[in-house]
């Protein structure tokens, strides 16, 4: 029996779908390629089997994730997945915020922020930079967003160019867009057997 | 399509010329993307249960839950005959639809709430999983764009 977590953690869980994903011995020739698999690639995860009922938005999502998070160039690598991480807490996407605290963690070399931010949320205590950051991120993933003017010149007197702006509005509203599928679509689980 | 003509930054409203107009060029790569990510969640050629207008509808409907009159209009000017339902107000029951949108508002405004019986309770009303699977796109789609919007609107606010 899988145990779902309901706390924040760093430790990665496994993701549990909770509709039945595409079987890959039944997968159509645009799924499989949508899916990248090839016959020396045939590891697909459970998650984009389930994205890849809707192979169109799949395919076009993909590159898009990749170049809001890894495009050289603007906001730097840590201060997007902080960007991620925000919208997660808010969406309390347990297996987003955790993926993504964790690879804040492994780029910072430190996991000091990540632990303050699981221990105290929105009261964490951060850098200047970090909080205006972290806050934007947060509100901008409110539902309505509640990110305001002076979130903007926070961001702007925390020393944030325009182009690491433009980054983090990008993050934060993608992790809008990954928490709701990610947290509706699917449980975080820790499996039997496993840590 | 040409940058100025993408939903985002024609929604945005930003100046031709001016700095986050400029900011947004340098990742002209990305706002296409988007676009094409409009293109294939709005109007797939698999569209499954959902056909267009619907969709349509409910992206106008998320967009008003969003306080973004101006990205609702731009939904609700395609979908025709439902576009009753991108009114926060209707409960979707004159189409049999009254399933999809509760879920559809909750997986849009209240996110953090979603439990596995939201799931199951859509499954019950007859929604196949690849149908549950196209509505969550649908809606965390424009989760994403209607806050690109937003943000962009407010550095163009800032901006000196």
């Amino acid at each position: 029996m899988n145990q779902i977590i309901h706390k924040f953690t760093r430790n990665v869980p496994h993701w549990q779908p909770r509709v039945e994903p595409v079987k890959l011995d039944e997968a159509t020739p645009e799924q499989l390629h949508a899916l990248q698999v090839t016959p020396s690639n045939t590891k697909v995860s459970e998650y984009v089997l389930t994205l890849a009922h809707d192979v169109e938005s799949l395919t076009v999502r993909t590159p898009l994730f990749n170049a809001i998070m890894y495009d050289p160039g603007g906001m730097s690598r840590p201060e997007r997945e902080l960007g991620a991480l925000g919208a997660s807490l808010v969406n309390r996407c347990i297996y987003c915020a955790a993926v993504h605290a964790d690879r804040h963690a492994k780029l910072k070399k430190d996991t000091t922020i990540t632990d303050r931010l699981f221990a105290n949320g929105e009261k964490a205590e951060l850098s200047p930079r970090d909080r205006a950051i972290f806050d934007f991120s947060r509100k901008s993933a409110e539902a309505p967003s509640t990110a305001g003017p002076e979130d903007m010149d926070a961001l702007r007197e925390a020393g944030l160019s325009d182009d690491e702006i433009l980054d983090l509005i990008l993050s934060s509203a993608l992790f809008g867009w990954a928490n709701r599928l990610m947290h509706v679509l699917g449980d975080p689980v820790r499996q039997k057997g496993t840590s | 399509m040409n940058l100025t003509e993408t939903t985002i930054i024609s929604k945005a409203g930003l100046p031709p010329g001016g700095n986050v107009a400029e900011a947004a060029k340098r990742r002209e790569n990305i706002i296409q993307m988007s676009q094409d990510a409009e293109d294939a969640v709005l109007r797939p050629k698999d569209f499954g249960a959902f056909g267009h207008d619907l969709r349509a509808a409910l992206a106008a409907r998320v967009a008003q839950l969003a306080a973004d009159d101006t990205l609702a209009a731009h939904y609700l000017s395609s979908a025709g005959d439902k576009s009753e339902l991108a009114d926060p107000n209707e409960t979707g029951k004159a189409y049999q639809l009254e399933s999809v949108v509760a879920f559809v508002d909750k997986v849009a405004n209240r996110t953090r709430e979603i439990e596995a019986g939201d799931v199951v309770h859509l499954q019950a009303a007859g929604v196949s999983d690849p149908d549950i699977v196209r509505l969550c796109e649908l809606v965390a789609f424009i989760a994403y764009q209607v806050r690109v919007i937003a943000g962009l609107r407010l550095m163009q606010g800032s901006a000196g």
